[in-house]
């Protein structure tokens, strides 16, 4: 059984038909990339994934349960994580506490707990801040030492993308939703996270799909990858055979001069 | 900015910025005339602060053209650099205070000339003349005013020529003589079993001596001039230190707290221990007003509500003349059954709300303040609570053969305190908690709290039911003190107030509610309950005003802010700087510094 199977998702605004029909498959272990051009509908497809829209019709199956319609909360909690494509931290909590809060789907000592700050409110907090550092340790040096109380919002603009990514992993999931992870980042730092999106894989475990615009990281990671125009699904398969699929090119380049004129007159008659 | 202002950093340029002088001379004059027009400077000339030159509305009339000198002739600070003085700036102070006390003068001319005027502005009669003529008449008040205001404002301009610390000794002294002279009342309480000491710095009449309030300047400049960087300061002692020492550090500042909090009462009369429980209810309020809207962001601004629902269930359930149900049961009792009663309130208001933000929440639990208040006082439940006449006879809380109620209010005060303390160890756990950290990121963006698994409907409810518990804590502890209540304590002012309280004092931060409730209801006096300053009573709301505006022109994190509140309100400039020059590269190669 694949892990994400999604079948028949429509999600429209108004007139705008974001998301038409979308099949869509992921196995446990996966690399995907989304693609498509501007407005295609790519982070919409999160958005409905993640629970932040509910979709008008169409199932998400996720380990054998149906997602679609659920809050936002129990997705995460059924182990789906993700990044926002406009790095959304909590600005004014320090780097550690985001990730900690990142636990909160995965702990479960409540308000009694911390008045009469029993043992095991006084354990899971410990376990807490041990996980939180452990997973900010990913990052090699980044976001340790001084940077644990430091607020997020002092952070760089690459930080605050490890740092979103960190808070996702915290959640424990198993499917990881990155929206353009390497967005406004420089050469060195996206070869940088390229390597740690595999790492995301080979050392911890996750299946991920990523939404990315820089080509090379697509390549250089995806298994596959799905592209998205104007809300339709228009090609899937490895990235060499996307990259040379004829309505791909079209989607992106357009289609020259002599071919539109047939369409045009087309729409004319 | 015109020439003048350009040329005037040179040297003693005798250039004046007119605008600015006539904007500053109208406003002062503008001042006065307000704060006479409205009674404050009769009503406060009843009290006399230094037996006997200066009366306290004189004292307020003068600081106007004083404030406006010094606001004329300051100028923008620069580290390293020193700062222009010019006489220009002095002349300007000298022509705006001239024309402010023009101003009062013609003021108090036309009320002498009009007499009519005071069918519409009741303090505007002869009294007022005969204060701000000073005695004089016509003409000689009129140039006394004129004088006085420009007098007063170059003196205010000239304390720029002073340096700093001398500046602020100044200062300091001053403060020592309003404070010891303002709250004569508490000083001559305080020290019930002393009485030589407030017999001797009071005259008979009220007011400190002449000789005394000298004595009080000098010590006070003396210390100031002294003191600084000789005794390291109570919040640098507290955060400084590894964890250990700093946790060492605090557990012996909260004993200090602790066994002041307890001694205090005992030193104090009555009438200042009725006054601090009042101030307690409202510490209880605002703390859990402080979870709802500091923690969680939740804005609730009909949380008087709870406050009622508590003080109702508990003269339900102890008086014997609650009109329809009477189990007459103690307080000790009743009190479970409130934590429930609260519990279920915060449920019952929470629920339809949780889906709303923002200004809709507020709007919603505003009207559910009045809801709550209204269905109290309807007809409908009229037979049930007593509607207008409230339910009266309510016992105190039983402790053994005493029962401790507003009868005996230095028992009481402890009660207060006891459950402050509870109110205050209750969210100082709670804050860094996992429940805390959730509301924390509630408040910062819902959308995306509830994206990283934080189920929100469930964190709001109970930020909501915690805040409604400690509401409930005051109320039956109010319905305690009072032995009665009536819908009136619970009008929507109360939930206004508790909010100011909160943000004057500092969102987010304990000590800061604590001081917010001491300032606010201590001093100038809750919604029903006088402070220790009686003459500001009537003019209560307009200082609440006024204060609410200032703070959030100036210190918009409150008096005492919690360190993310400080850093959320200020950094936030910095950081679009940072982030749009420099501090991206900046921030990067620290780290590769740091790696490397």
């Amino acid at each position: 059984m694949a892990l994400l199977e999604i079948r028949g998702l429509n999600k429209a605004f108004g007139g705008v038909r974001a998301l038409q029909d979308i099949d869509f498959t992921i196995e446990e272990g996966e690399i995907v990339s989304v693609i498509g051009p501007n407005g295609a509908g790519k982070t919409s497809f999160f958005n409905v994934i993640s629970g932040l829209f509910p979709p008008d019709s169409g199932t998400i199956t996720f380990e054998g349960h149906n997602l679609a319609g659920r809050t936002p909360s129990e997705i995460t909690k059924a182990g789906i994580a993700r990044t926002f494509q406009n790095v959304r931290l909590f600005p004014n909590l320090t780097v550690l506490e985001n990730v900690k809060v990142g636990q909160h789907c995965r702990t479960q000592r409540g308000i009694f707990g911390a008045i009469f700050q029993t043992a095991a409110f006084k354990k899971e907090e410990r376990e807490i801040e041990e996980k939180a550092k452990e997973i900010l340790s990913f990052f090699g040096t980044r976001l340790v030492g001084y940077r644990f109380d430091q607020p997020a919002f002092v952070l760089s603009y690459a930080n605050r993308r490890r740092l979103e990514i960190a808070r996702a992993m915290a959640t424990e999931p198993v499917l990881m939703l990155l929206d353009e992870p390497t967005a406004g980042m420089n050469p060195r730092e996206t070869a940088e996270l390229t390597e740690l999106i595999g790492k995301l894989r080979s050392d911890k475990g996750f299946t991920v799909v990523m939404i990315e615009h820089d080509m090379r990281v697509v390549g250089e990671v995806s298994d596959r990858v799905m592209v998205l125009d104007h809300g339709v699904k228009i090609a899937e398969g490895s990235y060499e055979e996307v990259s040379s699929n004829e309505d791909v090119i079209e989607a992106y380049l357009g289609r020259p001069a002599e071919e539109r004129k047939p369409a045009i007159e087309e729409r004319n008659a | 900015m015109t020439a003048a202002t350009a040329t005037s950093s040179v040297g003693r340029s005798l250039s004046i910025d007119w605008r600015r002088t006539l904007r500053v001379a109208l406003l002062t004059g503008g001042v006065t005339i307000f704060l006479a027009a409205i009674g404050m400077v009769q009503a406060f000339n009843q009290r006399t602060l230094v037996e006997p030159i200066i009366k306290f509305g004189y004292l307020v009339v003068a600081a106007v053209p004083f404030t406006a000198g010094y606001l004329i002739a300051r100028r923008l600070q620069v580290t390293g650099a020193e700062t222009p003085r010019t006489v220009g700036d002095v002349v300007s102070a000298a022509i705006a205070g001239a024309i402010a006390g023009a101003m009062t003068g013609a003021f108090v001319a036309f009320v002498q000339a009009v007499p009519n005027i005071r069918e519409i502005f009741p303090n505007l009669g002869p009294q007022l003349v005969e204060t701000l003529t000073y005695s004089l008449g016509t003409g000689g008040g009129f140039v006394a005013n004129l004088v006085l205001g420009m007098v007063l404002a170059v003196c205010g301009a000239a304390v720029h020529w002073l340096s700093r610390p001398i500046q602020r000794a100044l200062v300091i002294g001053a403060e020592a003589v309003v404070i010891f002279a303002l709250f004569e009342t508490v000083i001559d309480d305080f020290f019930d079993w002393f009485k030589t000491l407030p017999n001797t710095i009071y005259a008979n009449s009220g007011g400190l001596t002449i000789l005394w309030a000298v004595i009080l300047f000098t010590v006070a400049v003396g210390l100031s001039l002294y003191l600084p960087g000789r005794i390291p300061s109570v919040r640098k002692a507290v955060t400084s230190g590894d964890e250990r020492d700093r946790r060492r550090k605090q557990i012996i500042l909260i004993a200090v707290v602790s066994v002041a909090l307890i001694i205090v009462p005992q030193l104090l009369g009555g009438v200042l221990n009725e006054l601090l429980t009042n101030v307690g209810l409202f510490v209880l309020m605002g703390l859990g007003l402080n979870i709802v809207v500091g923690l969680a962001g939740l804005l609730d601004l009909g949380y008087v509500a709870f406050f009622a629902i508590g003080a109702y269930t508990t003269a339900v359930l102890t008086s014997p003349l609650s009109p329809f149900f009477n189990p007459e049961l103690s307080w000790w009792l009743a009190f479970p059954v409130v934590l429930v009663m609260a519990i279920i309130a915060g449920i019952m208001v929470g629920t339809p709300v949780i889906r709303m933000r923002g200004d809709y929440l507020a709007i919603v639990t505003l009207g559910f303040g009045e809801i709550v208040r209204l269905t109290l006082l309807s007809d409908w439940l009229s037979p049930y609570f007593g509607g207008a006449q409230g339910i009266r006879n309510i016992p105190g809380i039983p402790v053994g053969e005493i029962s401790v109620s507003g009868v005996t209010p230095e028992l009481m005060v402890y009660a207060a305190i006891a459950l402050v303390a509870v109110a205050v160890y209750v969210s100082w756990r709670v804050q860094d908690s996992r429940i805390g950290r959730a509301w924390a990121a509630m408040r910062e963006d819902e959308d995306v709290a509830e994206a990283v698994g934080i189920d929100t409907v469930k964190a709001k409810l109970l930020a909501f039911v915690t805040g409604a518990v400690l509401a409930s804590f005051a109320g039956a502890l109010f319905a305690a003190k009072l032995g009665s209540v009536f819908t009136a304590s619970f009008e929507i002012l109360t939930s206004i107030i508790i909010l100011v309280v909160v943000i004057v004092g500092g969102m987010g931060n304990i000590a800061g509610v604590a001081v917010g409730a001491l300032v606010l209801i201590g001093v100038l006096g809750g919604p029903s309950s006088p402070g220790l300053l009686q003459e500001f009573g009537q003019f209560k709301l307009l200082i609440y005003g006024a204060l609410l505006v200032f703070m959030m022109l100036k210190r918009p994190e409150g008096l005492i802010p919690s360190a993310r509140r400080a850093q959320e309100l200020h950094q936030e400039e910095f950081l679009q700087d940072a982030w749009l020059d420099k501090g991206d590269s900046l921030a990067t190669s620290e780290t590769e510094g740091k790696e490397s």
